[in-house]
């Protein structure tokens, strides 16, 4: 035993903690529970922790992934609670388990969101909605650390599919999450420039699942 | 979550810092209690959280299971902006509840520069600033905190203060007020009762009378005003409460590690210190209490570094004791310890040598002044060969940087004790050359210095504050004194020190300035972003104030002064000595050499003894 992986929620008042933060968080509660982590032997040792697909601040998750590395064998089935027992609200263990696969597998996200819209009905959204969606091609520009660039949202937001709630809209669908990496914000972006009438007035995200490249469950 | 802050906290900067939701916060049923309190800081998050006070005085009153207090903390110009802008009033970080909704709010003002930060706060709450305005009992506005000490600045807008250590007196004007609004009390006579308790201080209840030149005729006491009022103190640090399983922040925090108070007060008697007098009579806690708290708070937390806190952690007396106890626990998990305040000795050297086995980055020591004629005036007992000595040991352990802070201003100072301080540095650098083992690596040396600010019930509180011209003078004259390569030198400016001059040796006067200041948009006024000093002295000009007779004026030694209803132990006929002494560059020995027979220890119960 030497590699592991949890699976966590960070849900609630805990979607506002960075992730620079939250890998500080991870530490302390590790640190709390006493469990026995393995540090990196350079001059400032740092706990070998690494999280597999960082979140962006405000974003919910159902379904994060954290790869550690432990000194000795621990009790991996009893980890989780004894994790949650010291960890702030919103951050929430499921389960502890020695990965078979790299992290790098990981391509599909499911995810979900809640569009709000002050001044129209969802109901006159809906529709519209899933035909911005459905385009052959929906070009967004972003800005990356190599400058601006344009990214294909089209094949890469896929099941696109949305109700009307009382605020606006429930929305579903699956992004790519590596190679490239579709950020949810994206999508109000698209929105905001090729069909700013469809852009809702505030938006939030939630990750729900991870999937490999054949769209099967990532653990 | 309130949907608007849901909107607001995207779009302002490091949001964590507004939603609580932290390990240990402490959540009660808002149906159980009986009394809500919101303990209000009246900074940023990060620098609120930090502060080991309030985390005393959070557990110390949430101990009380029908009292609920919760956290509020003045949030960052972003999100106070976007909270005004969505009509969203300041909310405490546990339930969530705006501020206005609860039964009392507890201000802790440890600096005067945040009194404009008080004033936005109440009305980011919806509440009038001025006691005079909100005629009924609820909410309760009070305050505590070192800058209480004068309380007359900051009079017209807080109903009580509370002078001195807040673990006992908090809770009893708690109880109090809640008889009081279970039995229908109107305001004043809740505040007439409450005169009662010990450290407790109405500002209603005293009326200034001014001479014609402006000075104080006197603090006329109105009926039930006590003639004077004494600071609390805690005379047992072992038994009282101490947070062992504080709050973990999840995000980061200026001080982001568990602090391990050793004792309370200091043995020095500098006579520029406030904190040196203001916190008398020294009492510590025992050895086994330090390692116990500190290694129980170090598990609760999982925080990878403790600090040994105290004005002066060197000067406590079982220090090897604590820290051996200490790192026992701690070397095999990787903790770190650190102490602050050191001072230039060669005992402080050596711990420091053992307690940081890696991480040499720089070390801090406050000479104050550049002369041994000018550190006797204030009383710092520290000599020219301390100070190089304990370089010498540094350079040769390894650390190739040293800070040096010096103050500008002090009183007697001449221009040879300005230029005084360039030639330390250049000894400094000199012991440098003889004693570093690897001169390839360089050195740094920074000296820092800042302008005096007289503060109340120090030895100094009958001092002028040097004009911020001459100010400059002193810092050109070091600044062309300083030649040497190595040597680098900052200096503060002097428009915040004179601001606080103003503020900390204010009268009742002064707090119509704030209020002018604040509606001008002043808050935050620590933060150099924030800072504006045009629009204090338009403030102090709009109110007919003028800010040289609070900060640049010398005051006679029987000249009535804004805090002379306080009594924080040490007697004035003390200061007065110190003063004189001052004047005649005569040392005062530190308490345990000698007792000054300062008073501080009359506030203890009979039969114990203070630690000095």
């Amino acid at each position: 035993m030497d590699k592991l992986r949890l699976r966590f929620e960070k849900t609630g008042k805990a979607a506002y903690i960075s992730h620079l933060d939250l890998m500080r968080v991870v530490q302390r509660i590790f640190l709390r529970a006493e469990t026995p982590l393995r540090y990196s032997e350079g001059f400032n040792p740092h706990a070998l922790i690494s999280i597999c697909l960082p979140l962006s601040v405000g974003t919910e998750s159902l379904c994060e992934l954290m790869d550690f590395r432990v000194k000795r064998d621990i009790d991996i089935a009893a980890l989780p609670e004894k994790l949650n027992s010291t960890s702030p609200e919103g951050i929430r263990f499921l389960e502890c388990y020695e990965p078979e696969r790299k992290a790098s597998g990981i391509k599909w996200l499911r995810i979900e969101g809640r569009f709000d819209y002050d001044h129209v009905s969802g109901e006159n959204i809906v529709q519209p909605l899933l035909a911005f969606f459905r385009r052959e091609s929906i070009p967004v520009k972003r800005r990356t650390k190599r400058g601006e660039g344009v990214l294909e949202l089209a094949g890469n937001v896929r099941d696109f599919e949305c109700e009307p709630t009382q605020d606006g809209l429930r929305i579903k669908c699956v992004i790519s999450a590596q190679e490239p990496t579709v950020n949810p914000d994206l999508l109000i972006h698209a929105l905001e420039q090729l069909s700013p009438e469809l852009k809702p007035d505030f938006a939030k995200f939630r990750r729900v699942e991870i999937y490999d490249a054949d769209m099967g469950v990532f653990r | 979550m309130d949907k608007r802050l849901e909107r607001i906290l995207p779009n302002v900067q490091k949001p964590a810092r507004y939603t609580g939701g932290e390990l240990n916060e402490i959540i009660k049923d808002k149906s159980e209690v009986k009394l809500r309190m919101a303990f209000c800081f009246p900074d940023v998050y990060e620098i609120g959280m930090s502060n080991l006070g309030m985390r005393i005085l959070y557990g110390v009153i949430n101990n009380e299971p029908d009292i609920w207090c919760e956290r509020v903390f003045a949030p960052w110009g972003d999100m106070a902006e976007a909270m005004r802008e969505n009509k969203m009033l300041l909310y405490a970080l546990e339930s969530g509840d705006p501020v206005s909704e609860f039964d009392v709010l507890g201000f802790s003002i440890g600096y005067e520069m945040a009194y404009c930060t008080v004033l936005d706060m109440l009305d980011m709450a919806g509440i009038p600033l001025r006691s005079a305005d909100r005629p009924g009992l609820t909410p309760l506005v009070f305050a505590g905190g070192t800058s209480c000490c004068n309380p007359e600045p900051m009079a017209p807008f807080m109903d009580l203060m509370v002078l001195g250590e807040g673990e006992e007196v908090d809770v009893e004007v708690l109880r109090l007020f809640q008889r009081a609004r279970d039995e229908g009390w109107s305001k004043h006579d809740f505040l007439l009762e409450a005169a009662k308790i010990q450290g407790v201080y109405v500002p209603s209840l005293y009326e200034p009378v001014y001479n014609a030149d402006g000075t104080l005729a006197e603090m006329r006491c109105l009926p039930g005003a006590p003639e004077k009022v004494t600071k609390r103190i805690i005379s047992d640090l072992d038994s009282v409460y101490y947070p062992t399983n504080p709050i973990v922040p999840s995000t980061e925090i200026v001080h982001d590690r568990v602090n391990v108070e050793l004792f309370r007060g200091c043995v020095r008697g500098c006579r520029f210190c406030q904190a040196g007098y203001v916190y008398r009579p020294i009492r510590a806690k025992k050895p086994e209490t330090v390692i116990r708290q500190g290694i129980e708070s170090i598990r609760n937390t999982g925080s990878q570094e403790a600090t040994l806190l105290s004005l002066s952690s060197s000067d406590y007396r079982h220090l090897p004791e604590a820290c051996d106890g200490l790192l026992d626990w701690c070397e095999p998990r990787n903790v770190s310890l650190s102490l602050p305040s050191l001072r230039a000795d060669n005992f402080s050297m050596e711990l420091m040598s053992r307690l940081q086995k890696v991480r040499r980055g720089g070390l801090t020591f406050a000479p104050e002044a550049g002369t041994q004629r000018l550190r006797d005036v204030i009383n710092k007992n520290v000599t020219e060969d301390d100070l190089l000595n304990t370089c010498r040991i540094a350079f040769e352990g390894g650390w190739n940087g040293i800070k040096l802070y010096f103050m500008l201003g002090l009183p007697t100072e001449t221009d040879e004790d300005v230029v005084g301080i360039a030639d330390l540095a250049a000894q400094v650098l000199h012991v440098w050359r003889e004693s570093s083992p690897n001169k390839q690596r360089g050195v740094r040396i920074t000296v820092s210095t800042s302008c005096f600010v007289p503060k109340p019930h120090s030895p100094f509180q009958w001092e002028a504050q040097v004009t911020r011209s001459e100010y400059k003078r002193r810092v050109n004259l070091l600044r062309d004194s300083i030649t040497a390569k190595n040597v680098t030198y900052n200096w503060h400016d002097p428009d915040t020190s004179f601001i606080e001059a103003v503020l900390s040796r204010g009268d009742r006067r002064v707090g119509d300035a704030i209020e002018a200041a604040w509606r001008r948009g002043a808050r935050m006024e620590a933060w150099s972003d924030y800072f504006n000093f045009k629009r204090w002295m338009d403030a102090f000009d709009e109110c007919g104030v003028d800010p040289d007779f609070y900060a640049t004026r010398e005051r006679s030694e029987d000249e009535v002064l804004p805090w002379c209803r306080i009594d924080m132990g040490v007697r004035t006929s003390l200061l007065l000595r110190e003063k004189h002494r001052a004047y005649a560059a005569e040392l005062s020995p530190d308490c345990r050499v000698a007792c000054s027979a300062c008073g501080a220890q009359s506030l203890l119960p009979k039969g114990v003894k203070c630690d000095g």
